[in-house]
């Protein structure tokens, strides 16, 4: 349906039209930035779910070492209980309690719930579903993750348990 | 009323596929006032400088939808925007993202008007024939205003695509409605003269339908009618979902002796 | 195939579920590392690793992990690739070889706890 692009046969533009495909592909996805607050953990959902999933598939695979013996377990924790290997792990607290927090924010508003109610708009139009519980609420997402990750921060390098 | 007057500079991406012409970005010099909108500045360019320059406009008040186009990275409506809001001495103007390009700012809106089609925009109700034949036949819905104000701001929409530009699920997702179509698959649902929600709900429920929409708010970000059609979109999910209950009584219709 | 068959707002209500589900077994699955009157590092010992996976309820949660977060994640990815390229042929590759993934990085997970489980 619609006009090909390149395409020589266009009757609704009345003949020969050639058109170029003008949509922005994966850095439509990748630029968070233009569109205001909520673009924002669009993306960071997007890249923290897919960072997850890979940690959570390298997870199973360093955990399986188990069945191998305690020599094969202590080789792995030699591998991963690292500074590296923690600052990565950080990295994953932080994700992971992102990734929650403005997942259950997102489980709400898909529902219908949080994001105001239709009326009359008014001049200057701002929108109703982008009101200030949910730009707290990704607040909050970014707040909480930057705490679990500076506990985490303190049980790993620190002492605390 | 202030006559001062700022020079600014306009570029505006040209290009010509009938032609094989590359795209590239012409530059023009334009006096500005301060009420001077992007429109005003792109005719001033027409007018004066390349009378070549392809630009769609119409109404010039931000009521058909015509002039929608990327300034400084945003789409916008061009008879809505002022050079003075933009606060840059120079402007460069797009065509919209999203949509086939047909001429230097100019796109095609065959997609995103079949999109709209399908998701049948228009009042589904059995008890209202659609061809009237003799006069007597024509009927009135009683609607109140409380029943309108449920679907009115998303029946302000006037088809300027900035927010399909705007999406980033549009970006990627060929068969993506976007965020116009959809939400006016609310505004049908929550219209109580419409008793078509099941087959909206069929249309919308699809591999590349309503669930594509990850509520990014960028289509409401840009929307210049105040539509909000993030707000219709996810209400739509909350009843699609069976979360939210859609509670709307079937208008009943005027009798002729009312 | 069954999954095919899903209407998508069927396979939506599971991911939000999974989801749910995934968050509070996730968290019982951090405090058992942390939680437990021993430090992060001592938790990661072989032998008190192999003594949580001779608990039969820490066992089921370990398994209900993973087959939450991998119906979840995969189906996510599943989103994200579905969006990227739409033609009959890698919708139904990009359907059937997350199916296969998600069953077998269960499969493999399952694995571990069944011999983790005997030790």
């Amino acid at each position: 349906m619609g006009i090909e692009p390149n395409s020589d046969n266009n009757s609704s533009t009345g003949g020969d039209i050639r058109l170029k495909s003008g949509r922005e592909g994966l850095m439509g996805w990748l630029n968070p930035t233009r569109y205001g607050w909520e673009r924002v953990p669009y993306w960071l959902q997007r890249l923290t779910g897919v960072g997850l999933l890979i940690y959570f598939i390298g997870h199973i695979y360093e955990t399986s070492s188990l069945v191998n013996g305690i020599n094969a377990w202590n080789s792995m924790l030699e591998l991963t209980q690292t500074t590296g290997g923690h600052i990565f792990l950080l990295l994953v607290i932080g994700a992971s309690t992102f990734h929650t927090i403005n997942g259950l924010r997102l489980i709400f508003t898909e529902s219908g719930i949080g994001i105001g109610r239709p009326g009359r708009p008014d001049y200057p139009y701002d929108a109703t579903s982008l009101n200030y519980k949910q730009k707290s609420g990704i607040w909050v997402a970014l707040l909480l993750a930057t705490i679990a990750m500076l506990y985490g921060g303190m049980v790993m390098f620190g002492d605390v348990n | 009323m202030s006559e001062e007057t700022n020079n600014i500079k306009l570029k505006v991406y040209r290009t010509n596929y009938n032609k094989e012409e590359s795209p590239h970005y012409d530059e023009f010099d334009v006096s500005v006032k301060r009420w001077t909108t992007v429109l005003d500045a792109l005719l001033d360019a027409k007018s004066y400088s390349d009378s070549s320059l392809g630009i769609r406009y119409s109404c010039r008040m931000a009521s058909c939808g015509s002039c929608g186009m990327k300034i400084n990275g945003k789409p916008r409506l061009a008879c809505y925007t002022k050079i003075s809001e933009l606060n840059d001495q120079t402007i460069v103007c797009e065509p919209l993202p999203n949509f086939p390009r047909i001429r230097d700012l100019v796109t095609d809106f065959t997609e995103f008007f079949a999109h709209h089609k399908k998701i049948e925009p228009y009042t589904h109700n059995e008890k209202v024939p659609i061809d009237v034949i003799k006069k007597d036949d024509l009927v009135e819905f009683k609607q109140t205003p409380e029943d309108v104000d449920k679907y009115l701001q998303f029946s302000y929409c006037i088809k300027c695509g900035l927010c399909y530009s705007a999406c980033p699920t549009v970006a990627t997702d060929t068969k993506f409605p976007g965020p116009q179509a959809l939400s006016q698959a609310y505004r049908y649902t929550a219209d109580n003269r419409d008793s078509g929600e099941s087959t909206r709900f069929n249309i919308v429920d699809d591999r590349h339908g309503i669930w594509r929409c990850h509520f990014a708010g960028s289509c409401s970000n840009v929307c210049p009618k105040g539509v909000d059609p993030a707000l219709g979109i996810q209400l739509l999910k909350g009843h699609l979902i069976g979360i939210t209950k859609n509670d709307k009584k079937i208008a009943t219709l005027r009798s002729k002796e009312e | 195939m069954p999954l095919l068959k899903l209407r998508e707002s069927q396979i939506m209500k599971i991911h939000y579920l999974t989801g749910i589900c995934a968050i509070f077994f996730v968290a019982i699955h951090i405090l058992f590392r942390i939680g437990m009157g021993m430090s992060f590092n001592e938790s990661l010992e072989y032998h008190n690793v192999v003594a949580n996976y001779h608990n039969i309820y820490y066992v089921i949660l370990l398994e209900l992990i993973l087959v939450f977060i991998s119906i979840h994640g995969f189906n996510g990815l599943r989103i994200i690739l579905l969006e990227l390229k739409q033609n009959q042929w890698w919708e139904s590759t990009i359907t059937i070889l997350v199916l296969a993934a998600m069953i077998g990085v269960i499969a493999y997970g399952t694995r571990t706890i069944i011999i983790g489980s005997q030790l």
